[in-house]
C-alpha cells in the first residue's frame, strides 16, 4: 500500500485525469491545453487594477498605523508611511490586553481549525465513500444547518456559558465551533472526487479495519484538502467577530474583541491607533499569506468545493 | 460483499471476529458523522429551538419568561422598522453580492489565462479575505469619511461634490457593501477559476473551430460548464448577506441603529437592536426566526433550481 501515501489524484480531477501525475505547482488540466490562451495586454490592465483594489486598503492600513490622528483627519491624507508606527503600537497595547488577545486568538483558531478538520475528514469519508441508511438526508441537513445564522444561538448559548461559568473564558468560544458544516460538506466534495472508491474497497478486501482505512487511505489522500481546510478555518476563526464579542470580555479577550474595545469606552477615538489595532489584528494572518499564498491559492483552486 | 471476501480468506477463526468486522462496517459511518450531529445538537440545535420558544414569550434581559403567543411576531409586522430592516438588508445583498460575483466571474476568466506572474495575481486578489470584518470596516470607515476621507479627496480631484457617505441612505449602503465586495470578491474568483480549470480544453477547441470568439466561448462553454459552481457561491453569498452584521455595526460607530435613519440597518442590527440594546430577547428571537425562515425559503427555492439544473444537465 505504499502508493497509498501520496494523493491517487490531484484535487478534483476527473477520473480520466487520474492517472496524470501531481505537479505542485499550478499546471494545465490534461486536455486544457487548448484552453490555456495567454493573456493580452487588457487581461494585465485589468488585473493590475484588481491587484491594486485589493491591496491598497492594505497598504493604507500601515500607512495609516504609522501616523498620527491629526495627520489622517486632515486633508490630504497621507499616503506614504510615517514614523508613528511604534507610538501608536505602545498606545494600543497600553489600552488593551493586545498580547492576552494574540495568545487567545491563537488559541481558540488553532484548536478550531484542528478539531474542524479532523471530524470534517472524518464525516465528508462517510457522507462520501460509505453506504449507511439515511445518508442523503443527513447530508441534506448538514447543508441546511449552514443557512442558521450565528444570530438564531446567542441567546441561548449565553444563558448556557453563564450558567456553568464561562463567561469570559475561551472555552465558551471554542465549544461550539468544533466541527463545521462547511468542513464536512468541503470535505465530502473533494473525497468524492479524490478517493477511488475501489481504494477503499480494496483495503475492506485486505481486511482493513475502518480506522486503518482512515489513517492509511483516507487522510493520505485528503491531505491537501485538509490543509486549505485548515488554514480556511483558521482564518475564519480569528476573524470571527459576533460570538467572541458576546461571549468574552476586555479582561480575556480575542483580537478582534480587543479591537472592538479600542474604538469605545473612555479613550476618545484616536483613529490612528484604532487602524494600529486593525494592522495587529490583521498582520499575521498577512504574514501567513505572504508565506503560503501559494499553497492556499494552489489548494483552493485545486478545486475543492466544485459542484 | 468485502465481508464475505474477508471470512474465506480467513476461513478457521471466522465467528466474532466477522460479526465485528459486520459491526464496523454498519456502525462506523455513524460513528464518524456524529460529532458533526453532536455538536450541532448541543449549540445548534438545542439554542435554535430554544430561540424559537422564547420569540413566543415576552422575555426581557434578567426577567423570566411570560408567555404571550405570536405577539411578537404580530408586533413585528406592525412595526416600519422591522420592514425597514427587511428592506435594507435585501438591497444590501443585492449590492454587494451582484457585483462581486460578476467580478469574481471575470477576474477567474482572467486568472485563467496563461499569464507572467499569475501566482502573484492570485495571491494578490485573495489576501482582503485575510482580513477581518472588523479590521477591514474600522479602515473602510476612514477611507469613506465624508470630511477627510481618501475617497472624497479622490472625487474632488475629479470634480465630484463630497459624497455623504454616512447620512445619505444609498451611498451609505454602497460604502457598507463595498466592504463585502472587497474582502469575498478574491475568493470566489479562486473557486471560479477551480471549477474553471476542470473544464476540458475540447470543448473550447471545438467552439474555436466553430469560429466562436474568446467572449462567446466565455459565454457560451465556461459560463455553462461552471454553472453548479456558480450556484454554490451565489446560495452562500446570499446566506451572507442575509446575515449581514458586522460592516453595518461598525460602520456606524457599534450602534445597533444602522445609521442616524435607519438607513442601513439590517436584520441582524436591528435583532442585535432589540435583544442587547433595547432587552427584549422575545422580540429578538421572533426577528432571528423571522431571518431563519426567509433563509429557508431562499434557500429552498435555491436548492430546486440547482436539482432541476443538474437533472437537465444529466449530472
Amino acid at each position: 500500500m505504499a502508493q497509498l501515501t501520496q494523493p491517487v489524484a490531484p484535487a478534483g480531477s476527473r477520473p480520466s485525469t487520474a492517472a496524470r501525475p501531481a505537479r505542485r505547482r499550478f499546471r494545465p488540466r490534461a486536455g486544457g491545453a487548448g484552453k490555456q490562451q495567454s493573456g493580452g495586454p487588457v487581461a494585465y490592465l485589468f488585473l493590475i487594477v484588481a491587484t491594486l483594489l485589493s491591496l491598497f486598503p492594505l497598504y493604507w492600513t500601515v500607512v495609516a498605523a504609522s501616523h498620527t490622528d491629526t495627520d489622517i483627519v486632515t486633508p490630504p491624507t497621507p499616503l506614504l508611511p510615517g514614523s508613528h508606527l511604534i507610538s501608536n503600537l505602545r498606545i494600543v497595547w497600553d489600552q488593551v490586553d493586545m498580547t492576552t488577545a494574540l495568545v487567545n486568538s491563537t488559541i481558540v483558531a488553532g484548536c478550531v481549525a484542528f478539531s474542524t478538520v479532523l471530524f470534517a475528514t472524518l464525516a465528508g469519508f462517510a457522507f462520501a465513500k460509505l453506504e449507511f441508511r439515511g445518508r442523503n438526508a443527513l447530508l441534506t441537513v448538514v447543508v441546511a444547518t449552514m443557512t442558521i445564522p450565528p444570530q438564531l444561538t446567542v441567546i441561548p448559548l449565553y444563558q448556557i456559558i453563564t450558567d456553568v461559568g464561562w463567561v469570559g473564558h475561551i472555552q465558551s468560544v471554542i465549544l461550539p465551533s468544533l466541527v463545521a458544516a462547511f468542513g464536512v460538506f468541503f470535505m465530502r466534495q473533494f473525497l468524492s472526487e479524490a478517493l477511488p472508491v475501489e481504494l477503499v474497497e480494496a483495503a475492506r478486501v485486505d481486511g482493513a479495519h475502518s480506522m486503518r482505512i482512515i489513517w492509511h487511505v483516507v487522510f493520505p489522500v485528503a491531505r491537501p484538502a485538509m490543509a486549505v481546510l485548515g488554514m480556511l478555518v483558521f482564518v475564519q476563526a480569528w476573524n470571527d467577530f459576533f460570538w467572541p464579542f458576546i461571549a468574552l470580555n476586555q479582561q480575556n479577550p480575542t483580537v478582534q474583541v480587543a479591537l472592538a474595545g479600542l474604538g469605545s469606552g473612555d479613550h476618545t477615538i484616536d483613529h490612528a491607533v484604532v487602524v494600529t489595532g486593525a494592522l495587529v489584528a490583521t498582520l499575521p494572518l498577512l504574514l501567513v499569506f505572504a508565506v503560503l499564498g501559494r499553497q492556499i491559492v494552489g489548494g483552493i483552486t485545486a478545486g475543492a468545493v466544485k459542484n | 460483499m468485502a465481508t464475505s471476501v474477508r471470512a474465506t480468506s480467513d476461513g478457521d477463526s471466522t465467528g466474532w471476529r466477522s460479526k465485528l468486522y459486520r459491526l464496523d462496517t454498519k456502525a462506523s459511518p455513524y460513528a464518524y458523522i456524529a460529532p458533526f450531529f453532536l455538536c450541532f445538537a448541543a449549540f445548534g440545535l438545542f439554542p435554535l429551538i430554544y430561540t424559537g420558544w422564547l420569540s413566543l414569550n415576552q422575555v426581557e434581559l434578567g426577567t423570566g419568561a411570560q408567555w404571550v403567543g405570536f405577539h411578537n411576531y404580530a408586533e413585528l409586522w406592525d412595526n416600519q422598522f422591522f420592514w425597514n430592516a427587511l428592506r435594507n438588508t435585501f438591497t444590501l445583498g443585492l449590492i454587494s453580492t451582484v457585483p462581486q460575483l460578476l467580478m469574481a466571474l471575470g477576474l477567474a476568466h482572467l486568472l485563467n489565462y496563461k499569464l507572467r506572474a499569475r501566482g502573484f495575481f492570485r495571491v494578490a486578489v485573495l489576501a482582503p479575505y485575510a482580513t477581518s470584518i472588523a479590521a477591514a470596516s474600522l479602515v473602510f470607515v476612514q477611507l469613506f469619511n465624508p470630511d477627510y476621507g481618501m475617497i472624497n479627496q479622490l472625487l474632488g480631484h475629479l470634480g465630484v461634490d463630497p459624497v455623504q457617505w454616512s447620512s445619505s441612505k444609498w451611498p451609505a449602503q454602497i460604502a457598507i457593501s463595498s466592504i463585502v465586495t472587497w474582502r469575498w470578491t478574491g475568493y470566489n474568483a479562486l473557486i471560479y477559476l477551480a471549477a474553471m480549470q476542470a473544464v476540458s480544453g475540447d470543448l473550447y477547441e471545438a467552439a474555436a473551430l466553430d469560429g466562436a470568439s474568446r467572449w462567446r466561448q466565455f459565454v457560451s462553454v465556461t459560463i455553462p460548464s461552471i454553472r453548479p459552481t456558480i450556484f454554490f457561491t451565489i446560495i452562500v453569498s446570499t446566506i451572507g448577506a442575509t446575515q449581514l452584521f458586522g460592516e453595518p455595526l461598525i460602520y456606524g460607530g457599534n450602534s445597533g441603529s444602522g445609521g442616524s435613519a435607519h438607513q442601513y440597518q439590517t436584520l441582524s442590527l436591528y435583532m442585535y437592536d432589540k435583544g442587547w440594546q433595547v432587552g427584549e430577547l422575545g422580540q429578538a428571537s421572533a426577528v432571528a426566526w423571522v431571518m431563519l425562515l426567509i433563509l429557508l425559503l431562499i434557500g429552498a427555492v435555491q436548492l430546486f433550481v440547482l436539482r432541476n439544473n443538474r437533472r437537465k444537465l444529466g449530472g
